[in-house]
Order: structure tokens, then sequence, then C-alpha cells
């Protein structure tokens, strides 16, 4: 275990790496974005349009900071630095590689046996955020919009919860590395297809988690301007987009750990590298990639869902398929194995 | 072990508090009246939003904490499942068939329907 001094370094790094990919991701989307549209993106700024973020970064830091008249002036600012905050924090939980696997240090903030149930309780608090955000603005549409999201946030919450417990049962453990250390090819065929409907029901569950199409109800703007933004500009506004924006990157790194064998790479190519599939954080966030592409992809292609689709859909289906996963699973452990 | 938890909020609570403060410090200071009233697509504000909403908002709280627990039950239930795999599938199913009978109720009651 590394001192405590080095682990807030490698948390403030961590921190502003995630910052950093957040930057990068608004223009790596808006650029994906527009070649699906047929249109270029944003192309001005630099080569590619890479200076982009640092405009926008600028842009936003140096906006007029607007408190509305009739907020809550202490909720008002505390609900986004809640969000970031906790959305940060999550990722901290996430391991990146094999303990002492960058340069002698552990490429994880902290390693919990509760690793899992962390990750899950402390990315559910964002909701404070966006609830307490759209009640202090004091105004009508923040406060349905707050009201929807929070509705619908808790909701895919048990998606989320029910669809964990396959790979819980079948590891034993919730600690994080334990789960990634586990190998699919050592897991009974038999699980697989419980297996596989769990993967996709949390994959569900957790585009809903962090409010992408086609469950960005939160951003209905035909219905509720901006939801809980809409009294927010300026830097807190922006806290509230990296939220989301970390948000997704914490959803595609868990999915990876729990699924997709996390930080390990493919041993096919150990014989022309050797110790290639034990790099650090590489595999994880060429993992991580791939889920974020699909949610952009999935911005770019699906209609929004109506409201009581969503709450129906959550409730009803995901709720149901989730819950059968995890007992089938059960009763393959219980009575074929 | 824990430490390094609190390290991890102290550096993520330190981005989130700066940021506001650059935020503060360096934006033009020029509100008005107008500027600070609440949003309501473009007409003056009517009352405040401290009002009345839809219960549905209430009930799906109330079940939520009701179906969490269940799955929070079901956590160390499913850490330790390999020790008597069996027994603790028959106890799940209890547990899932009595929280089934509320499930179908609120689902017949048209909670979910808006």
């Amino acid at each position: 275990m590394d001192p405590l001094g080095v682990t807030f370094l490698k948390a403030l790094a961590l921190c502003t790496v995630l910052l950093g990919a957040f930057a990068y991701m608004t223009l790596i989307e808006r650029r994906l974005l527009g070649r699906m549209q047929h249109r270029y993106g944003p192309n001005r700024l630099g080569p590619f349009g890479l200076l982009q973020p640092i405009a926008d970064a600028i842009k936003s830091v140096f906006k007029e900071d607007i408190v509305v008249s009739a907020a809550d002036r202490f909720v008002y600012v505390l609900a986004p630095m809640i969000s970031i905050t906790f959305a940060l924090a999550a990722f901290g939980a996430i391991p990146g590689g094999p303990a002492g696997s960058l340069f002698g240090f552990d490429p994880w903030i902290v390693d919990l046996d509760i690793g899992l149930l962390y990750v899950l309780a402390v990315t559910s608090i964002g909701v404070y955020g966006i609830f307490l955000g759209g009640w202090a603005s004091n105004s009508k549409y923040p406060l349905l919009g707050s009201l929807r999201s929070s509705a619908q946030i808790i909701s895919y919450e048990l998606g989320l919860g029910l669809s964990v417990l396959s790979v819980i049962m079948i590891a034993g453990t919730l600690n994080l590395r334990a789960i990634v250390e586990l190998n699919v090819w050592s897991v009974s065929p038999w699980l697989w297809p419980p297996l596989a409907v769990a993967f996709g029901a949390f994959v569900i569950s957790a585009i809903a988690e962090v409010n992408r199409t086609p469950f960005d109800l939160p951003e209905a703007e035909q219905e509720i301007v901006a939801g809980y933004l809409t009294e927010y500009s300026s830097i807190k506004w922006a806290l509230y987009q990296m939220a989301e924006y970390v948000n997704m990157m914490t959803a595609s790194a868990f999915i990876s750990t729990l699924f997709l064998g996390g930080y390990k790479g493919p041993t096919v190519l150990e014989p022309w590298i050797p110790g290639i599939s034990d790099w650090p954080i590489v595999w994880l966030v060429a993992k991580m990639a791939l889920f974020m592409f699909l949610f952009i992809w999935l911005r770019a292609t699906l209609p929004r869902l109506r409201y009581d689709q969503l709450m129906r859909f959550g409730w009803v289906y995901l709720f149901e398929v989730a819950l059968a996963a995890a007992l089938v699973t059960g009763a393959v452990i219980a009575f074929v194995l | 072990m824990y430490e390094g938890l609190l390290m991890m909020f102290l550096a993520a609570g330190f981005i989130g508090a700066a940021a506001i403060g650059v935020g503060a410090l360096l934006g033009p200071k020029r509100a008005t009246p107008t500027t600070l009233a609440a949003y309501e697509s473009g007409i003056p504000a009517s009352g405040t939003a401290r009002e009345r909403f839809p219960v549905h908002f209430y009930l799906v709280a109330v079940l939520f904490i009701i179906f969490d627990i269940e799955t929070a039950f079901f956590f160390p239930l499913a850490v330790k499942f390999g020790a008597a795999p069996q027994f603790l599938f028959a106890q799940a199913i209890i547990f899932v068939g009595i929280l089934a009978v509320g499930y179908v109720y609120i689902l017949r009651r048209g909670v979910l329907r808006w």
C-alpha cells in the first residue's frame, strides 16, 4: 500500500486526468455527432478543433456568475459541488492494473473489499446534486426537471443493483480486483446466458443512470427547457456537465471492470510482447473508449423515450429481467453445477 | 485502507470548490433584476416554485426504498452464495415471492401509469 501523501497526489492526478478527459470527450462527442449527421463539427480552433475545449473552459470561467434572486443561495452553490465531488470520488475505487504496476505504485486510489458497493453508493449520491440544484433554483422548470431526473435515476438503480448480483454470486466477493482476476473461461458455460442478460441489463441501466440518450429526459428541452440546469450558468453549469461526463467514464470503467475483465489485456499478444496484458491503465482505457463511443453513437441514433415509457421500462421490464437473470444464475449454481 | 478514501474526497472536493471560487472571482458582476429573475419562458414568473407536485414522484421514492432494500439484502446473500447454494436459493425465492405480491399490487394499482 502507498503512503498517504502519495495517495493524495494520485487522487489529485486522477481528478485532473478525468477533467482533461472530460474536456476532450466534449470535443470528440461533437466531432463524432457532426460526422454522423453529415457535417463537420467544431474544426476552427487549432488542428481538428483541438483547442476548442480550452476555449470553452476559458469562456465558462469568465462568464458572469449568476445566482437567481429567488434561489436558496447556499444550496444553489453547494449542489453542483456535490455532483462533481461524488462523480470524481467514485472513480477512485476502480483498479487500473495489477498491484505496484504503475512505476512501483498501485494504479488505483483505494482498494476496498467493498469496492463494488462503494462505486454503486457514491455514484448514486450524485442524485442529490441534481435534486438540490433543481429545488434551490426556486423556479418551476428546474423543480420539475429535477423531480423527473431523480425519479428516473433511483428507478434505474434497481436494475443496476440487481444485474450485478449474478457477477457477485459467481465471484463470491465485492472486491473489484478479485472480480477482474476472475476469468470468463473458467466460469461454467451454463452461466454464460444469464451473465449475458445481466450484462445487457447493466449497460442499459448505466446509460439511464448517467442521463444519456435515449434516457436523457432531464434535458428534454421541448418540455422542460433544460431541466434542473435551467437556472445554472457559467462555471456551475460547467461543473454539472463535468459531473455528467465523469459519471459516463465511471460507468464505462465499471462495466468493463465487472463484465469485461477490467484492466486485463488479451493474452493472445503475450508471445510477441511479453507482459503486455498486465500493462496498467492502457486496457482499461481501451475498454472504456468502446463504451464512450457506444454512448455517443446511441445519442446520434435513438430518439428520446416518453416519460411514462421510461418509468414503465425501468420498473417493469428492466427490473424483472435483471431479477430473473440473478435468480437463474442462482438456480444454475445451486442445482446444475 | 479507508484513509485513502478521505484523500480521494479531499482531492475531489478541492477541485469542485476551486472551480466555483475561480468562477466567482473572474466573472463580471453586472447583474440586473431581469437577469436574476427565474426563467419562465420569457414572461414574468408567477409565484414561486414552492408548489405542490404530482404524488407519483413520492410513490416512486417510497417504492424505490422498498425494492432497494430488497437489493441490499441480496448483496450479502450473493457474496456467500457458494456456502450453501440450495438453501440460500430457496430463501431468495421466498423473499422474492413475498415482495412480488406487493410488486404486482402496485402495478395493478397504476402507480406507474402517468
